[in-house]
């Protein structure tokens, strides 16, 4: 299914996200500028932003790969994925804004006032960038395979060379722009095709699709469904709170409220976005029987304007949404690598220089590109679920006690991320490299997030309670500074 | 380059409260009176309760979906508008659901501050 519209399309998209990022380059001239667009970005600007970065691979291809291979069941992904902006918005937003944090360590200094609690973080930080990351490099992989007929490894280097580039020269201050930009292109290149092939449908007399009961109805012939279907709705609904290249971006909001009003337009445009997926992986039983078959479900995307709607329209819309997954590589990957160089250079390689920031970005982007090389039979969507079941059992409960409870102590932080995040790490390498699982062990390993998420807790709350004593003295102080209105400060110079 | 060290300062430590005006109530909450303590306290305790509030909904009105279709799998079957009802409700109708009550938290939050607010600079 070559396409030879597709290649000047992923060119120009190329081009166009280095040309802005270039323009941004111009206005990047401190530290403040280069790392968080010294905080004057408007919410729209700045929620279009956070969904561009957001919207990856697995939202723009897995995700209707998934509802064609799976059916119902798997609708609980984008709707997860919408929701976490919520959990978010509830718990987060605004306290987080006002912490002043920048990064997860950031807050984990600030609000605990340990040191060694930042060297912890950052590890978690740079294991869900990356694992987060690998895919992504996948998904560019894959697409330039399945529409260009290009070797897999030119896919990877193009997207991974051309990200750490953009974010090693041009800092955060041009991926905002270039973020927003991509978030409206991704909705017209996914949104477009589909008032074609509905059209299209339409037109041939609705022919009726065919729906196997399993796949139509939920919990249909699924070992522990209901289990698994739960430990999904805690992994993506809790899970978005602790990404990482999520948790940057609020820093350029220009206080609590802004960033409350920023996650609310952020829900809606992820909303939005996510009407899309569910109709192409339905019509995608009709007109694409076949990718079921082969189990190359995460091309449907890609491959349905071809096949339903045919010549040069349908290569053209063909085109248009390959141009808008290589958005998505790029703007996700951008984020992700701004967010894993951010805390490498503060934190291990520099102190946070703009020089230290541009070698951070160049490991950072180097290490998920040789992994995403050795891993091309790695399931997409699947690594991406664990990469959210990592964040759900150690930064959400991180961030959702620190931010409203009073007593959480530093080791009892310690203690429930290592338990939590450390569980949730172990099933990712299981799933990863070890044995093939079946039954409950396979379950519980391959969705850990409705045992991992509660045992973080759990542990946190415990230990916390039993190291009393260590409560920072500051405590009051802090949340005065979490969620003190920001007309309260309105004379603190911003 | 020589700004770059006084730069990197600011972004971590910004936004630190330091009221220069001397209003009796702000200083009571800087300076973690009892008062002030119990105040912001106060302020914790209703925003936390809200946030816990608008989560049940969305943990009984979405989350207890897959529930209901495990019990009552009659339910799964039904159609609306010629549309499959799980299908309808976890494709469409949940994104608006989630932006309402995204919604209705912007705004009951924002009350709750403008009245703290109004509390804390009444003379």
């Amino acid at each position: 299914m070559t396409n030879s519209y597709a290649v000047p399309a992923i060119v120009a998209i190329t081009l166009v996200t280095v040309v802005i990022g270039a323009f941004g380059l111009r206005l990047a001239r401190s530290t403040s500028d280069f790392l968080v667009a010294s905080r004057e970005v408007s919410p729209h600007w700045n929620a279009a932003a956070i969904s561009g970065e957001y919207l990856s691979a697995a939202s723009f291809l897995g995700v209707a790969g998934l509802i064609l291979k799976y059916g119902v069941d798997v609708l609980w992904y984008p709707v997860g994925f919408a929701a976490g902006y919520l959990a978010l918005l509830l718990f987060v937003a605004a306290p987080l804004r006002r912490s002043g944090a920048f990064t997860l360590p950031d807050f984990c200094q600030l609000r605990l006032g340990a040191p060694w609690l930042r060297k912890l973080a950052t590890a978690f930080v740079i294991f869900i960038g990356w694992l987060y990351l690998v895919p992504q490099l996948q998904g560019a992989g894959l697409t330039l395979r399945a529409v260009t007929g290009a070797h897999y490894t030119l896919g990877v280097f193009l997207v991974a060379g051309v990200v750490t580039a953009n974010v090693a020269l041009g800092g955060m201050r041009s991926i905002t722009y270039v973020q927003a930009f991509q978030y409206w292109l991704k909705l017209t290149a996914l949104a477009v095709p589909v008032i074609f092939l509905l059209g299209h449908w339409q037109r041939q007399g609705q022919p009726p699709i065919p729906t196997p009961t399993e796949w139509l109805l939920p919990l249909v012939g699924e070992e522990h469904g209901l289990f698994a279907t739960y430990s999904l709705i805690l992994a993506t609904f809790l899970g978005t709170m602790g990404l990482p290249h999520v948790l940057v971006r609020f820093y350029t909001n220009s206080d609590g409220a802004a960033a409350r009003r920023t996650t609310l337009v952020v829900l809606g445009l992820v909303g939005l976005f996510y009407l899309f997926p569910t109709i192409y992986g339905v019509l995608g039983r009709f007109y694409t029987p076949d990718l079921v078959a082969t189990g190359e479900t995460d091309t449907v995307v890609l491959a349905l304007p071809g096949a339903a709607i045919g010549g040069l329209a349908g290569e053209l819309l063909g085109a248009l949404v390959a141009a808008g997954a290589f958005a998505a590589f790029l703007s996700t990957s951008s984020g992700l690598l701004t967010a894993v160089a951010g805390v490498l250079s503060t934190d291990v390689l520099g102190r946070g220089s703009v020089r230290s920031f541009r070698w951070s970005a160049v490991v950072a982007g180097a290490v998920p590109a040789a992994l995403a090389l050795r891993v091309d039979a790695l399931d997409v969507s699947q690594v991406v679920g664990l990469a959210f079941a990592v964040a759900a059992s150690s930064f959400c409960p991180l961030l959702v006690l620190g931010i409203w409870w009073r007593g959480l102590t530093d080791i009892g932080a310690a203690a429930g991320i290592m338990a939590g995040g450390g569980s949730a790490v172990g099933a990712v390498l299981v799933t990863v490299v070890g044995p093939p699982l079946s039954g409950w062990a396979a379950t519980l390993v391959e969705q850990p997030a409705a045992w991992t998420v509660p045992l973080a807790f759990t542990v946190m709350v415990t230990v916390s309670i039993m190291s009393r004593r260590r409560v920072p003295a500051s405590v009051g102080a802090i949340m005065l500074r979490l969620h003190a209105p920001d007309a309260l400060r309105a004379d603190t110079p911003r | 380059m020589s700004e770059e060290k006084p730069q990197r300062v600011r972004i971590v430590l910004a936004d630190i409260p330091r009221p220069s005006r001397t209003a009796a109530t702000r200083t009571e909450l800087t300076e973690q009176t009892h008062v002030g303590d119990a105040l912001v306290r106060g302020l914790v305790r209703a925003q936390l309760a809200l946030a816990v509030r608008l989560t049940a909904v969305v943990a009984i009105g979405l989350g207890g979906l897959p529930l209901l279709f495990a019990v009552a799998p009659v339910v799964a079957d039904q159609r609306l508008f010629g549309v499959s009802l799980p299908w309808l409700l976890l494709g469409a109708l949940a994104y608006p659901f989630l932006f309402a009550v995204g919604w209705a938290y912007v705004r009951l939050s924002t009350r709750a501050e403008r009245d703290f607010t109004d509390l804390v600079e009444r003379p």
